[in-house]
């Protein structure tokens, strides 16, 4: 196969793909492997930048922009804050019993992952190549959100409110007012 | 399976969204504190939000209903993360430590 410009861009194409995936999965290990908690969050907002590539990839570069808004820049920012206000403990090194609960845990979760991975692999999907998508999914959704799921939209917000009232109720419970 | 093909697969996001979710539930086990737990509750929503992400695109007839959901989704997620700091600072209030092992007694 020569390298004419076409070839080239979709050599290119999945190049850019694999590195997302990459980035996402090695965010993902390094978020929960990690005993600072510090670094943690940093591989927490690796792997949300690796999945908003994967998004723009589902034909949505409303949702990638989203998610880099949303995750990255209030999410992980809140779990800083968090960290910060509370001073928690840095994972210890596991030992003796830790340690057996850790493998445990491990190997449930690699259980579970090869087997969901088994099923996806074997499920049979029917061979469909991905749709012709609609060049602008950025009206479709907007007309979406206000007219088909008005309503969740409605409830959505409703809850955003609860939560910010709630969260302020909670955090300053037990504070008394100084004499 | 082509290399060149993975970014029009269904499977390939369905498996990447399994792993996330195998990855979350790994660290919401291990982790020894609250933070900890938080990310990884963040990991296994993103796995779910990716799969909704995947079957809206390769198999619903509605183009858009499975970015709304992942819209709902990251909504949901954010109030989460809201009330989760703030129950947080409560509780080191109270213990001066957010390690489950020192959360084990319910008097208020």
């Amino acid at each position: 196969m020569s390298l004419t410009p076409v070839v080239m861009h979709s050599y290119l194409e999945a190049a850019v793909f694999v590195s997302f995936v990459v980035a996402t999965l090695l965010g993902a290990i390094f978020a929960v492997a990690s005993r600072r908690l510090v670094r943690c969050v940093c591989g927490l907002a690796l792997s949300f930048m690796g999945l908003s590539g994967l998004y723009y990839y589902l034909q949505s570069p409303f949702l990638a922009l989203m998610q880099i808004l949303i995750y990255v820049g209030a999410i992980c920012i809140t779990i800083m804050f968090a960290m910060m206000l509370t001073d928690p403990q840095d994972q210890r090194l596991p030992r003796g019993r830790g340690m057996v609960l850790e493998a445990a845990c491990l190997l449930v979760a690699g259980l579970m992952a090869v087997g969901l991975i088994v099923l996806i692999c074997r499920a049979g999907w029917p061979v469909t190549s991905a749709p012709a998508t609609p060049v602008d999914t950025f009206k479709e959704l907007g007309r979406a959100l206000l007219y088909r799921y008005g309503f969740a939209f409605e409830v959505m917000s409703v809850v955003l409110l609860l939560a910010s009232l709630g969260a302020l109720v909670v955090a300053r419970g037990g504070r008394r007012a100084k004499p | 399976m082509n290399f060149l093909l993975w970014g029009g697969q269904l499977q390939v996001y369905l498996i990447i969204g399994a792993l996330l979710f195998a990855i979350g539930f790994f660290g919401f086990f291990r982790h020894r504190t609250l933070v900890g737990m938080l990310i990884s509750g963040e990991l296994i929503m993103a796995g779910a939000a990716l799969n909704f992400m995947a079957f809206g695109r390769f198999r619903a007839a509605d183009v858009v209903a499975g970015q709304t959901f992942a819209l709902f989704i990251m909504g949901i997620a954010a109030a989460e993360a809201a009330i989760v700091l703030s129950i947080m600072i409560a509780v080191y209030r109270n213990y001066r430590s957010i390690e489950t092992k020192d959360l084990k007694d319910l008097e208020g």
